[in-house]
């Protein structure tokens, strides 16, 4: 157990990880979209038709896999605790935004390394956007930001989510009643047993490991502790052997899969869920593990993601992707439409706001007694609550 | 002794907190109170940073770890 604090366990784990996101490649996942939080949330959203986006609906068996390969091991291991109240609503509109970014930028911070590990710039080019979002999550974190303490809850209140899922997985394989595209991304999925059974290991590992991909950047900024970072390099490194090896590996800005070179907007994309994944403790796929140990909080986040992907096809938010002339269309320079670069931006205010608004005061003047003294009040007031 | 509860606080803010007390803390234990074992991971790695000893100590479903 301790193996997963240890760095050498960490960079196995991402190694591993990575085998499963070559495995899920190999098996017919979309192009440089092995695994993806926002984009396998959003064709989720379009398979329950929330939105009606045809190449973008089917019911991705990785997410359930990942929300109950966390929560399986978390009860395996005493992890699980069912807790909400940590500004739930605040939770919703981040992970709102955060698919809204991510959806612009054509991926969350997963496929951003997928896609980097391809030789697709474009994704260089987000991670510029990503790190300052980070960054700007950092500092927001420094001046004492905070949402607020969770509290336990009703045992089962944590396990809602897992279920859910599951019964939608049942109904997705079993009848015709969800939607799965025809054509497009939402078409091409690995067999849903083998996605799923590698996504419920990749979720274990992620929720053993505290697998994120903002807070690997957060900690080096924070505390210059590098270590979450090594899950990711393993990741990364896996997955540019497998692409050498299948001939899938280009560097270039064009002719990418499912990404665009608007170097602007693929920027404020991923600056948007940088910043959002930092305020909500976690990035996307970070939410979704902590939703299956039992976090309510987590859960409301990413009912936020599925929400927000339904609008972003709903509303033509999303970022097109680029795509050469051939005899019957014209070339498309990709990237979002004004409507998408109008509501990022605002999202991106609104991340703003959510920040400094949540900055507890005393932190800010905070000398050493006084902080130390304040919470020992709380300690003991709360001791009785929590037996 | 100084005694900060992180309990219920989403990452990183216990690690931040039990930084912010060793620092200020010149050699004084410290008690940081949490209730997941991630933060319980974050916080003993804060001590080890500081070179200092951390105990842990189960209490129901929270820890409490003291960094001597």
């Amino acid at each position: 157990m301790d193996l997963f604090t240890q760095k050498k366990g960490l960079a196995l784990v991402g190694l591993i990880v990575g085998v499963g996101l070559a495995i899920l490649a190999f098996l017919g996942n979309p192009s440089n979209m092995a695994l993806c939080a926002a984009c396998f949330i959003r064709d989720m959203a379009g398979s329950l038709k929330l939105h009606t986006a045809a190449p973008v609906q089917y019911f991705r068996p990785e997410i359930v896999g990942l929300v109950v390969g966390s929560f399986l091991i978390a009860v395996a291991t005493r992890e699980y605790r069912s807790t909400a109240g940590s500004s739930p609503m605040t939770r919703f509109v981040l992970g709102f935004i955060m698919m809204i970014g991510a959806l612009v930028f054509l991926g969350c911070p997963l496929r951003m390394v997928i896609r980097m590990a391809a030789g697709d710039l474009n994704a260089w080019v987000g991670l510029v956007g990503f790190v300052l979002g980070v960054a700007t999550g950092a500092l927001f974190l420094k001046r004492g930001f905070s949402l607020g303490r969770e509290y336990d809850t009703n045992k089962a209140a944590g396990a809602v989510l897992p279920l859910l899922l599951i019964v939608g997985l049942v109904i997705s394989v079993a009848t015709t009643v969800f939607v799965v595209s025809e054509t497009g991304p939402g078409s091409k999925h690995a067999p849903w047993l083998a996605a799923l059974v590698v996504a419920l290991v990749v979720g274990a590992l992620a929720q053993k490991a505290r697998i994120c991909f903002a807070s690997g950047l957060r900690n080096a900024f924070l505390v210059r502790d590098f270590e979450m970072l090594l899950p990711i390099a393993g990741m990364f490194v896996v997955m540019v052997i497998y692409n050498l090896a299948t001939g899938n590996f280009k560097l270039s800005f064009d002719g990418q899969p499912i990404a665009h070179s608007q170097h602007l907007w693929n920027i404020l994309g991923l600056y948007a869920v940088g910043l959002g994944a930092v305020l909500a403790g976690g990035c996307p796929l970070r939410q979704m593990i902590l939703a299956g140990q039992g976090s309510c909080d987590g859960a409301v986040t990413f009912l936020g993601m599925l929400v927000g992907a339904a609008f972003a096809h709903n509303f033509g938010l999303a970022g097109a992707a680029a795509a050469a002339a051939t005899a019957e269309t014209a070339a498309v320079a990709g990237g979002p439409a004004f409507a998408g670069q109008l509501v990022l931006v605002c999202g991106i205010v609104v991340l703003l706001v959510i920040g400094a608004a949540n900055v507890r005061r005393q932190k800010a003047a905070a000398s050493a007694p006084a902080a130390a003294k304040a919470p020992a009040l709380d300690a003991d007031e709360a001791a009785p609550a929590a037996n | 002794m100084i005694e900060v509860d992180a309990r219920g606080l989403s990452c990183p803010e216990p690690m931040l907190m039990a930084t912010d007390a060793v620092r200020s803390s010149n050699g004084e234990e410290v008690r940081v109170l949490v209730s997941s074992a991630t933060a319980r991971d974050n916080v003993r790695n804060v001590a080890r940073k500081a070179k200092r000893e951390a105990v842990v100590e189960e209490l129901g479903a929270d820890f409490a770890i003291t960094i001597k």
